[in-house]
């Protein structure tokens, strides 16, 4: 391998540095996921709950030492309910609404979390 | 192999945390921006979520990156043929958006690494993917074919011609750029 080459290389990877993730993505996901969870749970019923299991269950030890996001997550459920006959009426069905809901919680979760 | 749901949800999550950093990576460099990298992140995870017991079963005892970055790289494609487009802006524009960290502000003033970055997002997919993969990421030639589906052997040529390509091209703008 010529030094031209190595030198090449070098400038790549420091080009390619890695990226971090915002400090808070952990927190959103949370949100998003848990909020996603409960509200499945209340209008998608069966909605592909059983093949995702619970997804509180391993991002929660994930978000563990983020303070904060269960406040984020009561206000982030509480808005997206409040849209919920509206979603239902201009959705054309089950897959529908549950996308609609989902663009709602990802919405939701933005406006009240930092930094996004 | 874990028994249960609560050893299973225990291992996702510890998968999580070790590799939350490189499939951010991977999403950035693929989608240029932090917004849609979240966005894809956050899909990587939940899928793999789903298909996380059989994948463990199949991995035998190897490691799990390649097959993250495998989601990652097949909801990107998704990403780009549901919205069909291309990413809005080269890498260095991503910027814009608030991050607590951002590729910009490291090449900052070394117009060598941002004819890079230019570079790499005009690579072919297959090129820039490997690049990101070696490069952002730190995977080797095995993880890399795994994560692509392809040979290992296959994959050394594709690195090899993915720098060479890029070498030329920003040795290239170089030379124009010095031609006024």
């Amino acid at each position: 391998m010529s030094s031209g080459v190595t030198d090449f290389e070098a400038l790549l990877r420091e080009a390619l540095t890695p990226v971090d993730p915002p400090e808070d993505l952990t927190a959103r996901m949370e949100v998003r996921l848990v909020s996603l969870t409960e509200l499945a749970q209340e209008e998608l019923e069966s909605w592909e709950l059983s093949a995702m299991r619970d997804p509180r269950n391993w991002v929660r030890p994930a978000a563990a030492v983020v303070i904060g996001a269960g406040a984020g997550t009561a206000l982030v459920v509480l808005r997206v309910r409040s849209r919920h006959r509206t979603r239902k009426q201009q959705s054309s069905g089950p897959l529908e609404l549950a996308h609609k809901t989902l663009q709602d919680i990802a919405v939701e979760a933005r406006h009240i979390l930092p930094n996004r | 192999m874990p028994t249960n749901k609560a050893e299973l949800d225990a291992r996702f999550s510890e998968l999580y945390r070790q590799h939350v950093r490189d499939v951010y990576s991977y999403s950035y460099y693929r989608v240029g921006n932090h917004h849609d990298a979240e966005d894809l992140t956050e899909q990587t995870f939940l899928q793999a979520y789903r298909h996380f017991e059989r994948a463990l079963r199949e991995s035998n005892g190897r490691p799990l990156r390649p097959w993250l970055i495998r989601i990652a790289h097949n909801l990107a494609a998704n990403f780009y043929r549901d919205r069909s487009r291309k990413p809005e802006s080269a890498i260095e524009d991503a910027g814009l958006i608030s991050a607590p960290h951002t590729t910009e502000a490291l090449v900052e003033g070394r117009e060598e690494l941002k004819a890079i970055l230019e570079g790499v997002s005009h690579l072919p997919d297959d090129r820039r993917e490997a690049l990101i993969m070696r490069f952002a990421l730190g995977m080797d030639n095995r993880e890399i074919a795994r994560a692509l589906g392809r040979t290992d052997g296959a994959t050394k040529v594709l690195l090899h011609r993915a720098i060479r390509q890029l070498e030329g091209m920003v040795s290239a703008n170089g030379s124009e750029g010095s031609g006024g």
